[in-house]
């Protein structure tokens, strides 16, 4: 039951989409107001949109939390070169399911945010790049698209002025590396994604085909529409200095009621996410632990105290239900926001197993290009694998350690830390459980295995 | 130049470098794999992972972060960097073993050998592996790895002359950016992902270009090896000795690997004027002529066996007062050349240079096929541009202008002259393989190949390169220059003419106006001596615009 003083979701991005008389067709987003955002971007300056972006203090959606206004200045402008925008929508962090939502049910509203951006950088030509497994996704994309350029909202000189940006999509072939911005680069321009070494490769100077260019992710980019919507100025006064707007939270795990939810940053603590909108653990359970961001960020223990300094110097010392949920919260406590994919463990969970699925997967996923993420990550999978598989020694937690260690840090881009990051909280937070593994287990070197 | 902290010592060294080449400048070795200095930086290694630390500076105003002593602080990255991808700049400070980058080094070896199937004993790359040679460096000695090896593709023919074993390979990449930047042939590379890639051709391709052995010398690994030398010898083995290869005019710098006294293969030798770090598949081959089965060894005179000194004397005598017509040829060296040109002024013979052409490829491969035309040019053997035509002499025989010819291994029946225009004429060969004219000679003088003798080759852009002795030549049988010397000094007995190479060379640098003026032959440097080439600058060299090499009209529009 929700009780009484539950706070209240806030839908911004959202607002629409799960209304039954809501479609995803361009006449059903003009009679709510569609594309009236891009007619006045038109009306306004490029570089004035930037600015009211910059104010807003809207901070990426994708992962990292970067300040899109702060990404838009890096921009490299003098270079002559044609400027590209990509919306980032190969969301594959285990635990997201945010962005779907959105390029299902209201694809026009990200279109109208791609446009400002686009006209507000000056791109030359803009991409949508998708996972594979979105097939639907692209779809209604591809339609919306055909609405739009219809409707000369994007293409050629569009809305019957002088500038022209064309919006394409383009579907990755299944692999998680392409969320990684110069991953992701790499793959549009057809090659096999291996992450850029930066420096020097900087999307914003060198990127699709070396020209510089801005990545931002779908909710991101929705953002931008509401930023001019509402003022850059009134945006950032929605959640918490510098934790700015509305974050749309993706439950899974074992709760009532796993979901999507749209709140104010800041507005309702880990806790209340649990007990009062997501309903609760299912019957009987205790809850065990929390990973706050995606599958990448660190694992948190429920019995855990959290204390120290937040930002603004104040002290906090708060329990896993009083973590508050914005960009700032989870990272304050040794985790991360990340994605939003926010994944709930009860008592049943078995940790090493669940360390175990989330090596596999980071196994599957390495590119392969640098030495530390591609032998590390399939080094552990194969622990875990065979401590799952009832082989486990007793110096496996300790050697999982140093193996995630040698790890982090030491690779071209942020999957070694992606990869690293779960290893090491699972040994810190539970490593008796990795022990305990070890005393019930055969204990003897896994050669038997295959 | 830049000044930059190198593990606590303020070094100077040039700007624009990356880290990994200015800490060996100051003898400081940085390890890496994929890096190399003649290919883009790829950085998947991570191998050369340093510490890297820059002077601090306020954001805000640009002004030096001061510590309590008055000295700028320094702000170390909390990562390690890798020393490939970053250049130095003023004052920067990089640790190269404090116990982040040791750590870093230790996770890497480790990583790079838990999928590697440590076959050291049956792998062909013992002893020039980098994979070993850094485990020993800077591996921690020990495996914590118990589980099973990836199983990945053994035995892959890659092309006609590379195999491949995808269980040593590591992935640098290294080859495959070798076929792109350098052959601009984009045969190789990754499928699959993770610990599973592997390195393959592209459907329906193969490794099959001229210069796909280079890939065997970039691999670190024993992952992509030679099919020739495959098997054939241990490494440490091997002498090395430095070369010339005389396949073109473009003249790169070889190393010759020999044991007791039999060449096994021949691989490149660094030059960044020359040849970087490369050369041809076919130039690698041409260790083999030496054993060839058309190899001359027996002197003999109007067929029958002799001995070498009896060959001379009678050589000596057929040239002696006679109509004399000598054919050179661009592959003797400059010194030869140059014995050839006074044994020519002695006997009052006329001089006939052939040479030898082929397509260019734009690399290492000139199309002018023998390595010192430019030599016949300096020592004045030639004031023309040689053809592969003697149709000059084949006019004069034809009138009974000449009645003797002397053949520096040139074929002449191969090029332009006729068996009629030789009738009656007497034919001495000096050579080292047969072919038709050889088989008519009526003294034959077998002579030595290029790795058997020391001497020095003027390459397309007029670089003097020397090359010494690396095997010794057939039982028996003397250089070509003791030939020559012994031809002169037959005809007279004055002043003799030495055959040594000082001497020789005292002689060549004599003259104020030659090109060799003042030089010698030990003063060669070993990455060559660049000659001033513009008094040929008129003729019509075939060479095209190449590695380190852009022909004389293009050099003047550059």
């Amino acid at each position: 039951m929700i009780k009484k003083n539950t706070p209240q979701e806030r839908r911004i991005i959202l607002k629409h989409a799960d209304d039954p008389k809501y479609s995803n067709k361009i006449g059903c987003y003009l009679k709510n107001d569609g594309y009236s955002m891009l007619k006045k971007a038109f009306k306004m300056k490029p570089e004035e949109i930037g600015e009211e972006v910059l104010k807003s203090g809207v901070r990426g959606r994708g992962g990292a939390g970067f300040p899109a206004g702060m990404k838009w200045k890096f921009l490299d402008r003098k270079s002559g070169k044609p400027i590209y925008l990509i919306c980032n929508a190969d969301e594959s962090e285990p635990g997201t399911f945010k962005d779907r939502q959105i390029m299902h049910k209201d694809p026009h509203q990200l279109i109208e945010g791609m446009m400002i951006a686009a006209y507000a950088i000056g791109a030359k030509q803009a991409f949508i790049y998708i996972r594979a497994e979105f097939f639907k996704g692209a779809h209604i994309l591809e339609e919306a698209i055909a609405e739009a350029k219809e409707k000369n909202f994007c293409g050629d000189k569009i809305l019957g002025s002088s500038y022209s940006c064309d919006l394409v999509v383009h579907r990755g072939a299944g692999a998680y590396i392409c969320g990684e911005e110069t991953g992701l680069i790499e793959s549009l321009e057809g090659k096999r994604p291996n992450p850029r070494i930066k420096p020097p490769y900087f999307p914003a100077v060198l990127g699709l085909y070396q020209c510089p260019t801005i990545v931002n992710n779908v909710e991101t980019l929705c953002n931008v529409k509401h930023v001019l919507e509402i003022g850059g100025e009134e945006f950032a006064k929605i959640g918490k200095p510098n934790n700015t707007g509305t974050r749309i939270w993706c439950v899974s795990g074992q709760v009532q009621k796993p979901g999507y939810y749209e709140f104010e940053c800041g507005a309702l603590t880990l806790g209340e996410m649990i007990y009062d909108v997501c309903g609760g653990l299912l019957p009987g359970r205790t809850l065990k632990a929390v990973i706050p961001g995606g599958s990448s960020s660190k694992i948190l223990r429920a019995d855990e105290r959290f204390s120290g300094k937040l930002k603004d110097g104040s002290d906090f010392d708060w329990g896993i239900e009083d973590i508050p949920l914005d960009f700032d919260g989870p990272a304050s406590v040794g985790s991360m926001s990340g994605s939003g994919g926010i994944i709930i463990m009860d008592d049943t969970v078995d940790m090493v197993e669940a360390m175990a699925n989330i090596n596999a997967f980071y196994a599957h996923e390495s590119c392969g290009q640098c030495t530390p993420c591609r032998e590390g990550s399939l080094w552990m999978k194969k622990i875990t694998k065979r401590m799952c598989e009832g082989d486990a020694r007793h110096e496996d937690a300790d050697l999982l350690l140093s193996v995630a260690n040698q790890i982090e840090g030491r690779t071209i881009c942020a999957f070694g830390e992606a990869a690293a990051w779960p290893t090491q909280s699972f040994i810190a937070k539970f490593r008796n459980e990795f022990e305990e593994k070890a005393k019930n287990g055969k204990n003897k070197p896994s050669l038997q295995l295959i | 130049m830049v000044t930059i902290n190198l593990d606590g010592k303020e070094v100077d060294v040039p700007a624009g470098i990356n880290i990994i080449e200015a800490a060996a400048i100051h003898g400081t070795e940085v390890p890496h794999y994929c890096y190399h200095p003649q290919l883009s930086v790829a950085g998947n290694c991570r191998m050369c992972l340093v510490e890297m630390g820059t002077p601090m500076r306020d954001r805000g105003t640009g002004e030096a972060i001061l510590d309590k002593d008055g000295v700028q602080k320094i702000g170390w990255i909390p990562k390690p960097v890798i020393g490939c991808g970053t250049n130095v700049s003023p004052g920067m400070h990089v640790k190269t073993n404090s116990s982040m980058v040791t750590g870093s080094q230790e996770g890497i070896m480790e990583f790079l050998l838990v999928n590697h199937p440590l076959d050291c004993p049956i792998c062909d790359q013992a002893g020039e592996c980098r994979l070993q040679e850094f485990a020993t460096d800077y591996g921690r000695g020990y495996s914590r790895y118990v589980e099973r090896k990836n199983v990945k593709p053994k035995r892959t023919k890659l092309g006609p002359r590379v195999t491949l074993d995808d269980e040593r390979c590591i992935l640098c990449s290294r080859c495959i950016r070798f076929c792109q930047e350098v052959v601009d042939d984009d045969v190789l590379g990754f499928v699959d992902r993770g610990s599973f890639s592997t390195l393959t051709c592209f459907p329906g391709k193969e490794l099959s270009n001229n210069y796909s052995l280079n890939t065997v010398d970039l691999c670190p690994v024993g992952a992509l090896t030679s099919s020739d030398f495959r098997f054939k010898m241990r490494v440490w083995f091997l002498k090395e000795s430095p070369s010339i290869c005389t396949e073109s005019s473009a003249g790169s710098n070889i190393l010759v690997s020999s044991r007791e006294g039999e060449i096994y293969r021949i691989t490149p030798r660094r030059n960044d004027s020359v040849n970087d770090s490369w050369m041809t598949d076919s130039g690698r081959e041409l260790y083999k002529q030496v054993k060839s089965d058309d190899r001359i060894i027996t002197p003999s005179i109007d067929g029958e066996s002799s001995t070498l000194a009896d060959a001379i004397s009678s050589a000596s005598e057929l040239l002696k007062d006679k109509k004399l017509a000598i054919v050179g040829s661009c592959r003797s060296t400059v010194e030869e050349q140059y014995l050839l040109t006074k044994l020519a002024r002695n006997f009052k013979g006329k001089k006939f240079l052939r040479g030898h052409f082929g397509d260019d490829d734009g690399i290492l491969l000139a199309s002018d096929r023998t390595p010192n035309l430019r030599g016949a040019l300096a020592t004045g053997f030639s004031a023309k541009y040689p053809s592969d035509q003697l149709s000059d002499l084949s006019r004069a025989l034809s009138k009974g202008q000449f009645d003797t010819l002397l053949v520096m291994g040139e074929d002449i029946l191969d090029s332009g002259v006729t068996r009629d225009d030789l009738k009656g004429i007497k034919v001495v060969y000096l050579g080292t393989h047969r072919n038709e004219t050889s088989a008519l000679a009526n003294v034959l003088i077998p002579t030595l190949t290029s790795f058997e003798k020391t001497g020095s080759f003027i390459n397309r852009t007029f670089r003097l390169q020397s090359f010494k002795q690396a095997v010794p030549g057939p039982a028996g049988l003397l250089p070509d220059l003791h030939i020559l010397a012994s031809l002169i000094n037959s005809l007279s007995e004055e002043v003799e003419q030495s055959a040594d190479l000082a001497q020789i060379w005292k002689q060549l640098s004599k003259p104020a106006t030659s090109i060799f003026h003042k030089l010698s032959f030990s003063s060669i440097p070993s990455e060559g001596f660049q000659l001033d080439g513009k008094k040929w600058s008129e003729l019509d060299f075939v060479e095209k615009k190449a590695l380190h090499f852009l022909p004389a009209n293009q050099l003047q529009e550059a």
